[in-house]
């Protein structure tokens, strides 16, 4: 029987595979994916709790669905201008390695 | 929800989701993140968010997917040369993930009621596009507004953005 938990835990090893991501790879558009890896982590634990809380009409909590929905939507819009901003670096810089970016490195 | 099914949908967007932050090359990359989210969405669809699930297919491994893969191949990035790796951030980097995962790990074995099955559902009544649409449009929907003013605003700025002199 799948319970709560393995889906907590596969939440959970999700995000650690999109953090270790963020930390470990130079690339910034890597970085940029990772990222959408943890937002995606955090959907799935939100629809899991939704799911497992139902409530007395038996139907499950959907409120938390309706949440997932907003950063699903705040992701796309983010997704989009992240990459603009991707591309205005390629222009001024040409190059996508993070090393290579850190004129505001103290 | 069969546990088959959970397990097959986890491993699959498991080992993509690690072939995204292992490749080299930033398209393989990307395709690897579509078949991760392909497999998250089936495990929303095995939670009976059907609805969540079709929209994760759609924006995901449709839109933000695409414009990954054309922002690649725009910039015409190939597989990056190898640099000489900074040992003590690498190591540093793993340590903190790897605690990280073993701090969250022992929260989840403690939660009591995280060992519960999930309760049944009334088959008729799992009509969710429904209930969500509801609450969209009832309860939340000056934060539906709001959203969807920061979709404009980011459609204006990605616009700005794009351009080829920024004053």
């Amino acid at each position: 029987m799948v319970t709560l938990g393995d889906y907590l835990f596969v939440s959970g090893l999700l995000f650690t595979i999109g953090f270790a991501g963020v930390l470990l790879r130079r690339n910034i558009i890597i970085i940029f994916m990772s990222l959408e890896l943890m937002l995606n982590a955090a959907n799935l634990s939100l629809v899991a709790f939704s799911r497992f809380r139902v409530d007395s009409s038996g139907l499950p909590n959907y409120h938390g669905q309706v949440f997932v929905f907003f950063i699903i939507t705040v992701a796309a819009a983010e997704v989009a201008v992240g990459l603009a901003v991707i591309v205005a670096l390629y222009r001024a810089r040409r190059t996508t390695h993070v090393d290579d970016i850190n004129t505001l490195k103290f | 929800m069969s546990p088959f099914f959970f397990w097959t949908a986890s491993a699959l967007m498991l080992v993509f989701g690690a072939a995204v932050i292992v490749n080299r090359n930033p398209v393989a990359s990307a395709l690897s993140l579509v078949v991760s989210f392909l497999g998250l969405a089936a495990l929303f669809m095995s939670l009976d968010a059907f609805f969540i699930g079709i929209i994760q297919v759609l924006v995901y491994a449709g839109a933000v997917m695409v414009l990954f893969l054309f922002i690649i191949m725009l910039l015409d990035l190939r597989a990056e040369e190898r640099r000489r790796i900074n040992f003590v951030a690498f190591a540093g980097g793993t340590a903190v993930a790897v605690i990280f995962f073993g701090q969250l790990y022992l929260v989840i074995g403690h939660l009591r009621r995280a060992q519960l099955p999930f309760a049944a559902l009334p088959v008729a009544k799992s009509d969710d596009v429904h209930s969500v649409g509801l609450l969209l449009f009832g309860n939340y929907n000056l934060p539906f507004q709001i959203i969807g003013v920061l979709i404009l605003v980011a459609t204006i700025g990605v616009v700005v953005l794009s351009k080829r002199e920024l004053r």
